[in-house]
């Protein structure tokens, strides 16, 4: 079966391609079903070749499927490795993108780009797939430009809004500027270790010392590359414009999978960041700071699906300050649990906004979980599970961030449970703005409430269950768990752990800190239900009086405004300067000469054109003769 | 049929197709009726028919002929040409002279 492996990113490739290429013939109904079978059938496999290899450790097989480049000394075969890590992702990415696939076709349905909403949603499958699965930095590179493009092409969806064009291209050239990050991260690791194939240059490095200048810089680049893909400090304000997509391209890109494609990265290359130091602890400064600063964003924030989007910027510095202290399987284990609370919560958001009939402002809901049952206890489980409650998901995992972040340093951890306390804070306010106390819409609005069809709800129940039982996948020792994960994973990890051990802390140590966490947390949910259930707090109209620091973060820390004064209104006005005196100045007026100069030397040999035919014959005979003449001459 | 051109010394040939050819020429630069350009034009192609004739005679050898026919055929397929434009200039300005036909310039 692992041999079988490329039949993963085949199969959503094949479903682009025959919607993609079909689009307006293909019937609604097929288009749906032909993109998440496709999914269903790569998740089988997918499933298939965990079960095989997770008897099999230590062995790392890579399929090669044939030599991409060959040229001198570069040698990049395009392959797939088969390891625990990559069939992981896979299986969260066919999993749950086939979960969100089935969403879709329940909630997209009247739109009229139906099928090439499939399409996009497949292709985006097949370059995840290839991101994750590729063998070398070089394939990873691929996948990962080509889920930039995807997410480009969702988030514009609907073209016809300048507003979410803007947010696409905003996402796009945010992007870039990590792309660029990486790339040079992939050009300096071939230059230094002479190959990009992960077993070689994991291999080489690992015989290497800790602290190498070269390798700090190769690290540094690749999480350049990290913040842009995984919106980081300070290259995260795409991702909440990035909610200008449909809700399901929200929570399958930009919640659960391709926003995860820097921390997989990171996780993979791992080995590189035990040996430099200084980066590691720069990734989980960033990591902690953007948890921070994201989670306080979204306290006041009024969109629900802003809300998400900040929330999954935090806690997505949670996964990094994770991978920044050497918990490289936390930081996984968060991926997952997250993108099954994260997928649920979209989702739920979702099924909210289809029964609002698109209103997404908090102020507007109210009193929701009457109408709409399911999506209330399911959204019920993402927000307990996120804000990490136990025993769902989300505790587990935060809570194995937390203690190996206490472990490095205690300030992390004092900063994570501050950060863990807003997420419940906001979720809360969230969950309770939406669900509870009286409806705050229109009459129309009123009477268009409607719980969702199967195919949305169905999903949403699965997720549910999901992020439920999730947190049993790495139970920790403390309650008798066994760290499945851990041990499956633990091939991936093994360099690194032979370089650093990982500290451990007494159970007594880790039993208060989960207490403490959980209490923080309890406190904060009772603040929400105190101010948004029995004070009935709405939020204030955009126009009301702020306070000044409500103001400031309702505005989001004014972040986009910085950024375009100092970077997009200084490069316009480059620009301009650029138009003016080097485009119309310099060129425009070398091209305009050169075209003078014709003109003038054909104004000159124009009389000779003087239009009789007897003149030209004339000419002809004086140019015979006289070529006659002068080879008498020259033979005299 | 040798003996015959050779009556006739070649000196007078070689001035004769000159003289036509001449007359060719000058009937060419001269004349602004396309049909009399076109009748001089082939007196100067005759002029070199004749002179290639003479030379081959004299010399013995037959391939001078070999391309008096050549030149033959090549004329007949310029004629049926150069007729055809002319007819065509004709419809088109109800002439045939060449000064008419200057609409390229400006």
């Amino acid at each position: 079966m692992i041999q079988l492996v490329w039949l993963i990113p085949l199969l959503p490739l094949i479903g682009f391609t025959i919607n993609g290429l079909l689009n307006k013939k293909m019937p609604k109904a097929f288009a749906g079903i032909l993109a998440s079978s496709m999914l269903a059938a790569a998740f089988g496999i997918a499933f298939k070749i965990f079960l095989e290899i997770k008897d099999l450790p230590g062995m790392i097989p890579t399929v090669k499927l044939f030599d991409f480049i060959h040229v001198g000394s570069l040698d990049i075969p395009f392959s797939f490795l088969v390891d625990p890590l990559s069939i992981l992702m896979v299986m969260i990415i066919t999993g749950v993108g086939f979960l969100i696939h089935v969403y879709s076709m329940g909630y997209m349905h009247d739109d009229e780009g139906f099928v090439r909403f499939f399409a996009y949603l497949n292709l985006f499958i097949f370059f995840m797939l290839l991101l994750v699965l590729g063998s070398n930095y070089v394939i990873m590179f691929i996948g990962w430009e080509g889920v930039g493009l995807c997410s480009y092409l969702l988030i514009g969806f609907w073209f016809k809004n300048q507003d979410y064009n803007d947010a696409a291209k905003k996402a796009f050239i945010m992007n870039r500027v990590g792309d660029l990050g990486f790339l040079l991260a992939i050009s300096l690791i071939f230059v230094t270790f002479g190959s990009v194939e992960f077993t070689d240059v994991f291999s080489k490095a690992a015989t290497l010392e800790i602290g190498i200048p070269v390798v700090t810089v190769i690290t540094m680049l690749l999480f350049v590359g990290a913040m842009g893909k995984s919106a980081q400090l300070p290259l995260f304000t795409w991702l909440p414009d990035a909610m200008a997509g449909p809700t399901p391209v929200s929570a399958l890109i930009h919640a659960a999978t391709m926003v995860t494609a820097g921390i997989y990265m990171i996780a993979r290359s791992n080995i590189l960041y035990t040996l430099s130091p200084v980066t590691s602890s720069i990734v989980a400064m960033v990591g902690i700071a953007t948890a921070i600063f994201a989670a306080t964003i979204g306290l006041a924030q009024n969109d629900i699906k802003k809300v998400l989007a900040y929330s999954t910027v935090s806690q997505l510095g949670y996964m990094f300050l994770a991978l920044g202290v050497g918990a490289y399987t936390g930081a996984l284990f968060h991926v997952m649990t997250h993108a099954f609370f994260k997928a649920l919560l979209f989702l739920g958001a979702g099924s909210v906004i289809h029964g609002m009939g698109g209103e997404q402002d908090l102020r507007k809901m109210g009193g929701l979980r009457k109408a709409l049952p399911i999506t209330f206890y399911t959204f019920a489980i993402g927000t307990v599970a996120i804000a990490g409650i136990p025993p769902l998901s989300g505790f587990f995992s935060k809570d194995e961030i937390l203690a190996h972040a206490f472990a490095a340093s205690p300030l992390f951890w004092a900063l994570g449970v501050i950060g863990a306390l807003m997420t419940a804070f906001y979720m809360f306010r969230l969950f309770f703005l939406t669900f509870f106390g009286e409806f705050r819409g229109t009459n129309a609005q009123e009477h268009h409430l409607h719980e969702s069809p199967t195919s949305m709800t169905l999903p949403l129940i699965v997720l549910a269950v999901l992020s439920v039982v999730a947190g049993y996948a790495n139970f920790p020792e403390i309650f008798g768990g066994k760290h499945y994960l851990q041990t499956y994973l633990a091939p991936v990890f093994a360099a690194s752990v032979a370089k650093a051990p990982a500290q451990h802390l007494s159970h007594q140590t880790e039993l208060m800190l989960m207490a403490v966490s959980v209490v923080c947390v309890l406190v904060s949910i009772l603040v929400a239900y105190n101010t948004y259930i029995s004070k009935k707090v709405v939020p204030e109209a955009e126009e009301a009086n702020l306070s000044p620091l409500h103001k400031l973060i309702y505005n989001k820390y004014y972040v986009d405004e910085m950024y375009d004064a100092l970077i997009v209104k200084p490069l316009y006005a480059l620009s301009r300067v650029g138009h003016q005196f080097i485009e119309i100045g310099l060129i425009d007026n070398i091209v305009n000469s050169l075209g003078k100069i014709a003109l003038f030397k054909g104004r000159i040999f124009n009389k000779l054109q003087t239009g009789h035919t007897t003149f030209y014959l004339f000419i002809m005979v004086l140019g015979i003769i006289s070529i006659l003449a002068y080879s008498l001459i020259v033979k005299l | 049929m040798d003996s015959v051109i050779k009556i006739i010394p070649l000196n007078y040939y070689l001035m004769l197709s000159a003289a036509i050819f001449c007359i060719g020429i000058v009937g060419v630069l001269t004349r602004r009726n396309a049909i009399i350009i076109f009748m001089s034009v082939e007196l100067m192609l005759n002029a070199v028919n004749l002179l290639l004739a003479a030379f081959s005679s004299y010399s013995g050898d037959a391939n001078g002929q070999v391309f008096v026919f050549f030149i033959m055929a090549v004329a007949a397929a310029e004629v049926a040409v150069g007729l055809a434009i002319i007819v065509m200039m004709y419809r088109n300005t109800g002439s045939v002279d060449i000064d008419l036909l200057n609409k390229l310039k400006n």
